[in-house]
């Protein structure tokens, strides 16, 4: 099913489920591409969010809650209790010490 | 228990690449540019904080001093930044280690001895020994002057190291203390849990606080200086 505009011009939400691989593998994924994927990212989100009159503090709010789950995210693997040492406290336990 | 009380401060990685570096570059897209006259909020207000900084720093600089600008604005910005950031819950602070707050204290000290020594050469010298000392002191004097002025630089950075760190400690320790006692004993727990309060109020200014002092301290050597 040849599409009258080019598969590769295409925005995300308007490509069919089957020309999905295609449209991935056509992006432009050199250094300079990927700066410019991060950079639309950003101006999309601070011109809706930011850069408007009466911009309130979630717009600023949203991106720390990011930063706090990407943070959690980061550390998950060190955050896991190690196995036999939890500080729940059971019942004959009292007289341990804890270092 | 030491593993688990300072995990919060090992330097994030992914796969074994240092990704320290994602979370020392975050700072500065909270914080945008504009070429606008009338701004949104977001830049008004940091613009404001600017020039308040700007001000308060810079005055007491002759013109020489005054090159420094950019420099000491962009440094209490971004420590200010950096440690205020460091207090959301599981974020990773680049001021704790020690190899960053060397590495911004030993250049900027380095750059106000060098600058005095190559303008004002004599005058630099003579700051190491006070006025009206008495005669036979002044060998002793001299060597004390001159190893408190090597230290500069390193109590900079552990100045501001050892106080976001023990801050960032305490924390975790009285938390997962209110956090332990919830089960045994509830009013306990509660004036645990306003301590905590208390303790955050206190990091925010310190937070603050120590950027404040890190930038001074190199303005006024800066001053000593130039």
């Amino acid at each position: 099913m040849a599409s009258v505009v080019p598969v590769k011009d295409k925005k995300l939400l308007e490509v069919k489920l089957g020309e999905l691989p295609s449209w991935i593998l056509m992006r432009d994924f050199s250094p300079s591409g990927i700066f410019g994927a991060f950079q639309r990212g950003y101006y999309r989100y601070y011109n809706k969010y930011i850069n408007v009159k009466k911009g309130s503090i979630s717009g600023i709010t949203m991106v720390l809650a990011c930063y706090v789950l990407f943070s959690y995210s980061f550390s998950y693997k060190h955050l896991k209790t190690p196995a036999g040492r939890s500080w729940a406290i059971s019942e004959g336990n009292s007289q341990e010490g804890v270092v | 228990m030491n593993e688990s009380l300072f995990t919060p401060f090992i330097t994030p990685t992914v796969l074994g690449l240092p990704a320290a570096v994602l979370v020392i570059l975050f700072p500065p897209l909270l914080i945008p540019t504009s070429k606008h006259f009338i701004n949104n909020r977001l830049i008004i207000i940091q613009q404001w904080l600017i020039r308040l900084i700007l001000k308060q720093m810079m005055t007491t600089h002759n013109a020489k001093g005054r090159t420094w600008s950019l420099m000491l604005t962009s440094l209490i910005i971004f420590i200010a930044s950096t440690n205020l950031l460091g207090l959301l819950p599981y974020s990773f602070t680049p001021t704790t280690q020690l190899s960053m707050n060397l590495a911004m204290a030993i250049p900027l000290w380095a750059s106000t001895v060098a600058m005095g020594l190559r303008f004002k050469a004599k005058i630099t010298l003579t700051h190491l020994l006070p006025q009206g000392t008495p005669t036979p002191l002044i060998p002793m004097l001299i060597i004390i002057e001159t190893v408190s002025l090597f230290i500069q630089p390193l109590a900079l950075a552990v100045r501001l190291t050892a106080n976001i760190t023990a801050g960032h400690l305490l924390m975790h320790l009285i938390g997962s203390s209110a956090l332990a006692m919830l089960a045994i004993n509830l009013p306990l727990t509660l004036i645990t849990l306003t301590i905590l309060t208390l303790l955050t109020i206190l990091e925010t200014a310190i937070a603050l606080i120590q950027a404040y002092v890190f930038t001074l301290l190199v303005s006024l050597y800066l001053h000593d200086n130039s």
